[in-house]
């Protein structure tokens, strides 16, 4: 869109608008208003909008949990009824998993992966618009489904035959199905993007392991993401075909196999598991070092741990079935594997104690957070080995355990960890710090409202309470200290705590944004290279792309290692290097230019499948904009060519074209 | 998709983005054909009613198709070399004979279907007509867009405005084809030539 011109010592940045293009349509030039936003594909507007989006899903799966714990805060529920429960659990899941956990990862990943590996953007800008459309528009899809005769109602992960249309006969799987579709294509055009700019866009110097830790969780999410997301989406076809075309797939009469959806289902289930955790396990890497004013323990056992749990988890997905009768070999196998990605992910929590031992800590919000992590995760991963047991685990399977373990791993590991992440990263995305001591009760709230919500239904598990179940009744209450009653209602008290904690979040967030205070350029002293360039970001990035000699190389440009004492003492501080790096800035930035095309090529696809599941024709109009959309796209070079710039300049040279 | 090289700074691999991402997706295409077969795999030997595989496969049809598949390589290989070397005629007739071949085989493919449904093999009839549909359909539907990515580019060629280079785009259209011939040669053999 813009080239960006500098003069010796003055920045003036001189907006010239492509005026030509080969494509069907004249490229989008608005630098500012809604067109800036709808047609961008600057990956830092498209991390927010990932953000944004993301954060609204986790109000509505939010709601969707209340809901939920009011029906069950006491016997004999009356909130909600069966069929309307049903369709409650699994849109609260749903929702969580695929459309607030991964996409805020996906937000964080594209915001913050170009800054710390020192590029000006991500490899394919327009294929990270089409992801972020595609994701928005396929949660649409899916909650539609609510206003169009009910929403799925066969739990999160669906299994068949129960999943047919003689047991579901509303359309809402048939939404849920298509609606996954359209988000895995956005996970998968995400993966392969991010993939291709960690592996050849690094700044000059930077080897993989000089890597900032986060991107490099980051890119194993991706490589999960890359070989997972097709395993469920013939696993959606498959059920889509059963559903609109008649199949067979599920269908028991013809001797069909239900436990082919559940092998399916698991094998991209299982690293979905790693996909929705690893991102947190980066960014409390990130602040645990800076907080505690010390190096990452062990870079590389992270980095590899990290690595190991990618690939351990394709061999452990059998435990999610240990009691459909797989058989004791089997079971003995994915038992063991699943004792063994316990490793790992212990290796980490050593590391993060280890980092913050001997550090001088300081207790911000963003490190409180991440220390809940590494409480509240371990003990959700205990729990978890417990279900490498296989005998004991056939007890508690389909129990209000499981949702404990579960609640534990990704409310105490990838909620705690983006919570982290927001108060480290505020001011770098915005330019201001969110507040500390609404912080606090922030992190408090959310923590003591986790451990009322989730630690007691380890107790109605084990005593056991059924998952989605939709009323349980006082005469099977028991007594005493096992009294479901006495928990059950403890833990809907806590889900309201929990939501007051989250709600002070954006209290947080609104006061912050009508607080005029600047934040400082490195408000934490932190140590990799999204700090090392203004706060927001400019749309270049970085005035000069740094070359890198360290890890922590930000950190190594401010301190000194003193031979004699072996102290660091420091010799820059950010507002001089930063000083240094608009003295020498680059003339002549090409940034990749606006497109109409992700947003049309993205919008095309829900009405396919809209078509799909009401009328073929609608499907072939669809069909017709996406084909229409797929040659605009093709036709159009991502960055516009220089004569496609009125009044293109002489003055310097094009020394950096971003993006392809 | 298809973009221009890096300017300015050479990447970290050496290898292009275009053609790194090409890779990378056709890594997350294996895993899908992968889900595919297994179906199949597990549900071919499943009939319920209707007719069985060996009774309807028309083994010498299908590998006359299957060679001119194959031979669609070898024609993808030459408009590769072609480009390489700028010769633009030579790089249009080649990546006009491999669509020909491609859509040879999708023809085929239709007449096969066609037949088959004749004699009693619907998409909704047993599980292998289920499975066996939706494999080898999912495969033509990847042969499909290859022929219409061939055919666009010849096209855009004659207008000559292609953004980027024009090696570069013919090469990563020419993994696709490959990679979707190599999966033919794993479904013919697992589908057609092992009885069940």
């Amino acid at each position: 869109m813009a080239i960006i011109e500098r003069e010796t010592e003055v920045m003036v940045p001189v907006t010239v608008t492509p005026t030509s293009t080969y494509g069907v349509l004249k490229r989008p030039v608005s630098a500012t208003g809604w067109r800036a936003w709808v047609f961008t594909v600057d990956h830092k507007k498209l991390g927010l909008m990932y953000g944004a989006t993301a954060m609204f899903f986790f109000i509505v799966g939010g709601v969707e949990a209340l809901l939920i714990r009011l029906q069950l805060a006491a016997p004999n529920g009356k909130v909600l009824n069966a069929d309307l429960y049903n369709q409650m659990f699994t849109m609260h899941a749903t929702t969580m998993v695929f459309l607030f956990v991964m996409p805020m990862a996906a937000g964080l990943a594209n915001y913050f992966i170009p800054l710390q590996i020192g590029a000006r953007d991500v490899a394919f800008p327009r294929i990270n618009a089409l992801g972020f459309w595609l994701l928005l528009f396929g949660g649409i899809f899916i909650n539609l489904s609510w206003f169009l005769g009910g929403a799925a109602d066969g739990g999160w992960f669906m299994y068949a035959p129960n999943s047919g249309p003689v047991f579901s006969p509303t359309n809402g799987i048939d939404f849920w199905a298509f609606g996954l579709q359209i988000a895995g294509i956005a996970s998968l055009t995400g993966a392969i993007n991010l993939i291709v700019t960690v592996l050849n866009m690094r700044a000059p110097g930077m080897t993989l392991m000089k890597m900032p830790i986060f991107t490099w969780m980051m890119t194993v999410v991706q490589f999960l993401l890359l070989f997972a997301v097709p395993v469920i989406t013939v696993a959606l076809f498959l059920l889509s075909f059963q559903r609109n075309f008649g199949a067979r797939f599920f269908d028991v009469a013809a001797g069909a196999d239900p436990l082919l959806w559940q092998h399916l289902f698991w094998i991209f289930g299982h690293p979905e598991v790693y996909i929705l955790v690893l991102p947190a396990f980066g960014i409390v890497s990130e602040v645990l070092p800076v907080f505690s004013r010390k190096p990452l323990f062990g870079y590389p056992f992270v980095v590899f741990s990290g690595a190991a749990i990618g690939f351990v988890g394709w061999g452990v997905w059998a435990h999610h079935m240990f009691a459909s009768g797989l058989g004791p070999v089997s079971v003995a196998v994915f038992s063991l594997t699943t004792m063994a990605i316990a490793v790992p992910t212990g290796v980490k929590i050593i590391n993060w104690t280890l980092t913050m031992w001997g550090g001088k800590l300081y207790f911000s919000t963003a490190m409180k957070f991440s220390i809940g992590l590494i409480v509240l995760f371990t003990v959700g991963g205990l729990s978890g080995v417990t279900h490498s047991v296989a005998p004991s685990d056939t007890q508690q399977t389909d129990t209000y355990y499981i949702v404990a373990h579960f609640h534990y791993v990704l409310f105490g590991g990838a909620v705690l960890g983006f919570f982290s992440g927001f108060y480290y990263w505020w001011p770098k995305m915005f330019g201001k710090m969110l507040n500390e001591k609404l912080g606090g009760w922030n992190f408090w709230l959310m923590v003591i409202g986790m451990n009322l919500t989730f630690g007691p239904m380890h107790i109605l598990g084990l005593q056991g309470q059924p998952r989605r179940m939709y009323q349980w009744t006082e005469a099977r209450a028991g007594e005493g200290f096992f009294n479901l009653a006495f928990w059950n209602l403890i833990a809907s008290i806590g889900s309201f705590v929990l939501a007051v904690g989250i709600l002070l979040f954006l209290i947080n967030v609104v006061i912050t944004a009508r607080n005029p205070t600047k934040s400082p350029l490195d408000p934490w002293n932190s140590r990799s290279l999204e700090w090392m360039t203004s706060n927001p970001p400019k749309e270049h990035n970085f005035d000069v792309i740094p070359t890198v000699h360290h890890l922590d190389e930000f950190f190594h440009r401010k301190y000194e290692e003193d031979s004699a004492t072996h102290t660091m003492r420091q010799i820059a501080t950010a507002e001089e290097i930063m000083a240094e790096q608009e003295r020498n800035a680059d003339k002549h930035i090409h940034m990749p230019s606006p497109s109409y095309w992700p947003i049309v090529l993205a919008g095309a696809v829900p009405i396919i499948t809209f078509g799909m599941i009401f009328s073929h024709l609608i499907a072939v109009i669809g069909g017709v904009i996406l084909l229409f959309a797929a040659f605009g796209w093709a036709l159009e070079p991502s960055t516009a060519p220089e004569s496609d710039f009125e009044n293109n300049s002489s003055q310097g040279t094009a020394l950096d074209k971003v993006g392809h | 998709m298809t973009d221009a090289v890096v300017h300015g700074h050479e990447s970290s691999t050496g290898i292009s983005n275009v053609k790194l991402g090409m890779w990378a997706f056709l890594g997350s295409e294996c895993l899908l054909f992968g889900g595919l077969i297994s179906t199949y795999m597990l549900y071919r030997g499943r009939v319920t009613g209707g007719p069985r595989p060996a009774q309807i496969f028309d083994i010498p049809f299908t590998s006359v198709s299957s060679f001119v598949l194959l031979m669609s390589s070898l024609t993808m290989v030459l408009a590769v070399s072609a480009a390489h070397k700028n010769e633009d005629r030579k790089t249009n007739l080649w990546l006009t004979v491999t669509a020909l071949l491609g859509a040879t085989f999708v023809g085929g493919q239709v007449y096969e279907f066609t037949a088959f449904y004749n004699e009693g093999l619907g998409f909704s009839t047993s599980l292998f007509g289920s499975s066996f549909y939706t494999l080898t359909g999912f495969h033509g539907v990847h042969v499909t867009v290859g022929i219409i990515m061939l055919m666009a580019l010849v096209g855009i060629f004659k207008r000559s405005e292609v953004p980027g280079k024009k090696a570069e785009v013919v090469e990563m259209i020419g993994l696709y084809w490959h990679f979707v011939d190599i999966i033919w040669i794993i479904i013919f053999t697992l589908v057609y030539l092992i009885p069940v």
